[in-house]
């Protein structure tokens, strides 16, 4: 009966194609825009992703990875002298203006490491050399950089220029030579990551009173990270996060104090509302239009259990279908927008799980609508 | 005409049957006090004018509608004494229909269609096509096994539910105006099928019909009116005087 089941769906093709179009277009709005949205929240712990430092330490009123809520330059010293932990180092981070050899500003998120550790600096570059930082005038920028520095640059004869390695920017009227290329994750801001070392980066950046950002720290083996927080916290009345803490921290800030949740939000609500509703209204027109065909069914003795099967293995099989279209369009377009480099993306295992659950209670809901009805109906209507 | 001897067992035994739609002013009482009965091996045809009741007393013989009072006896069970999960179970084992509309299902083949009472008795797939194969060599069409209904004429059609009807060897045949939808020629052919199928003398055809033309191949016939039975025409002569009467 399964396969009959099947048959008489799969045999109403307008319907068919009108179910899955339904359930395809829900699972594509609930895939790519949460992910769009993941991608978001990556990239306000950007800073995080590519320090890959354990601890931060910063103001107590600091939220998030962008808030810039400066301390001390003695403040890193207090952090060293806590029992514990084992080293501490300064980190600046500012969004600056900074200006290109054809005399254009474009907005770079400057990093300022600790010239005698470099700690915090990107895993991996892709051209140049770090110790290359530590002399004078220079910085490493990344491949979104060097594409944001290159916009609108021409060699003499006229041709488009690539900036690269040994070419000179001003940050703030201070000249900055390119000694290298990381490969970072991007920024929330948009601007390209511009690294350099601290003492430089306060240099570059506006004076104001207090200029250091954040602490990057890490604790003696043997003790947790949470651990040494605790004691960092209670010792200098500074807030000190895990990265994992701090992650966490910067996207409920995000989720709580801007609009991006709720945008997002509300179009995978509608998606999964055109979804139940385009699969609920289809499946209903599908089942009274085989109402007759059902009733004879129950004539000849199939049981309310057998139909209730065979209604919800065909709405079970649309919604699956749907999904398995739904997911590979949002795979492929994601991939577009990844190549693309525009938009953060990032899906996460959890969501396609949680698209497939919806996907099923939509199905479910449909199959149920169908369900009440064909058990509802008299067998007796097929002699009317 | 049939000519074939009188049966004897009673298949079907229906006994002072009531059946009323709707409450107080809407109330309608559209079978009253009922005495019905079929015998194995016989054509028993259920005539009257629109709304007399007799679909209704189809449905109720056929187990999918219950009777508000009365004793309904099918094979010696007793209808009204079952769950409605052992009718069904009765039906699927021991009924066949044939529908005016027919009924089939347009997206399955035509030996799937006919395969369905046995599907739904829990055959295997495989057996069901092959039974529902020899079932459509018996109504006379096999070679229109791979056909979709929607590819069939009338007649063609109505030869499919017949075999859809016999696939699972029910003993009780339930016929709601199998010739309403044909013209005269195919819906002779269809009687006279069905006619063969009743000579089986452990089976009962019960046709529900309006159409004078098939009253010929009738064993006996029951006339309706205003929800009631109006007179049992017993023989050949009866019935045929009916025929030329109705012409």
């Amino acid at each position: 009966m399964i396969r009959l089941a099947l048959k008489m769906l799969f045999g109403d093709r307008g319907k068919y194609l009108l179910l899955v179009s339904g359930l395809t277009f829900s699972t594509l709005l609930m895939t790519q825009f949460p992910s769009v949205f993941c991608g978001l929240m990556t990239w306000t712990y950007a800073n995080m992703f590519n320090s890959r430092a354990h601890l931060w330490v910063m103001d107590p009123k600091a939220e998030q990875s962008l808030d810039s809520k400066p301390l001390r330059d003695t403040d890193v010293n207090r952090v060293r002298s806590v029992a514990g932990v084992a080293w501490a180092a300064p980190y600046f981070q500012g969004t600056l203006q900074a200006r290109m050899p054809d005399g254009n500003f474009k907005l770079v998120t400057l990093v300022g490491l600790d010239a005698s550790t470099l700690a915090g600096a990107p895993a991996l570059l892709l051209q140049g050399s770090l110790d290359e930082l530590r002399l004078p005038n220079t910085i490493i920028t990344d491949e979104f950089g060097l594409d944001r520095f290159s916009e609108g640059q021409q060699n003499p004869d006229g041709s488009p220029r690539r900036i690269g390695i040994g070419d000179i920017i001003e940050i703030n009227d201070r000249e900055a030579r390119i000694v290298g290329v990381a490969k970072t994750r991007r920024s929330f801001t948009g601007g390209p990551f511009v690294f350099t070392t601290y003492d430089r980066a306060v240099l570059y950046a506006p004076q104001q009173r207090k200029m250091l950002t954040f602490i990057l720290a890490a604790g003696e083996p043997g003790l947790t990270d949470e651990e040494v927080c605790r004691r960092i916290a209670a010792e200098t009345g500074l807030r000190a996060l895990t990265e994992e803490e701090f992650r966490w921290s910067t996207i409920w800030w995000y989720v709580r104090n801007t609009g991006i949740p709720f945008a997002i939000g509300s179009i995978v609500l509608i998606g999964a509302i055109v979804g139940m509703l385009i699969a609920a209204q289809t499946f209903h027109a599908f089942v009274l239009e085989n109402l007759r065909n059902f009733a004879a069914l129950k004539a000849m003795g199939a049981s309310n259990g057998r139909l209730t099967a065979m209604l919800a293995v065909q709405s079970l099989t649309t919604g699956l279908i749907g999904y398995g279209i739904g997911a590979g369009v949002a795979s492929v377009v994601l991939r577009f927008f990844v190549r693309l480099g525009k938009v953060g993306v990032y899906t996460p295992w959890q969501l396609p799980v949680a698209v497939l659950g919806v996907v099923i209670l939509i199905s479910g809901f449909s199959a149920i609508l169908g369900i009440i009805r064909v058990t509802r109906t008299e067998p007796a209507i097929v002699f009317r | 005409m049939s000519d074939s001897p009188l049966p004897s067992r009673p298949a079907i035994t229906v006994r002072q049957l009531d059946k009323s739609f709707g409450e107080g002013d809407a109330r309608i009482d559209v079978l009253k006090r009922v005495d019905f009965s079929a015998c194995e091996g016989e054509m028993m045809f259920l005539v009257g004018p629109s709304g007399c009741g007799k679909t209704t007393l189809l449905s109720i013989i056929a187990g999918t509608l219950a009777g508000d009072a009365g004793e309904i006896d099918v094979l010696g069970q007793s209808l009204p004494r079952l769950t409605r999960a052992e009718v069904t179970a009765f039906r699927a084992r021991h009924v066949g229909f044939v529908f005016q509309q027919f009924n089939l299902i347009p997206t399955l083949t035509v030996q799937e269609n006919v395969a369905v009472p046995l599907l739904i008795q829990g055959a295997p797939m495989r057996t069901a096509l092959a039974r529902a194969q020899e079932s459509l060599a018996r109504v006379g069409i096999p070679e229109k096994a791979r056909e979709y209904p929607g590819r069939l004429s009338g007649g063609q059609q109505q030869r499919v539910a017949i075999a859809r009807a016999l696939v699972h060897e029910p003993r009780v045949i339930i016929c709601d105006e199998p010739t309403a939808s044909l013209d005269r020629e195919n819906g002779q052919r269809v009687m006279a099928l069905l006619r063969d199928v009743a000579r089986d003398p452990r089976r009962c055809v019960v046709v529900v019909t309006h159409d004078p033309r098939t009253y010929p191949f009738a064993d006996r016939m029951s006339e309706m009116e205003d929800g009631r039975i109006l007179r049992v025409l017993q023989t050949p002569a009866e019935i045929g005087a009916a025929h030329t009467e109705k012409l």
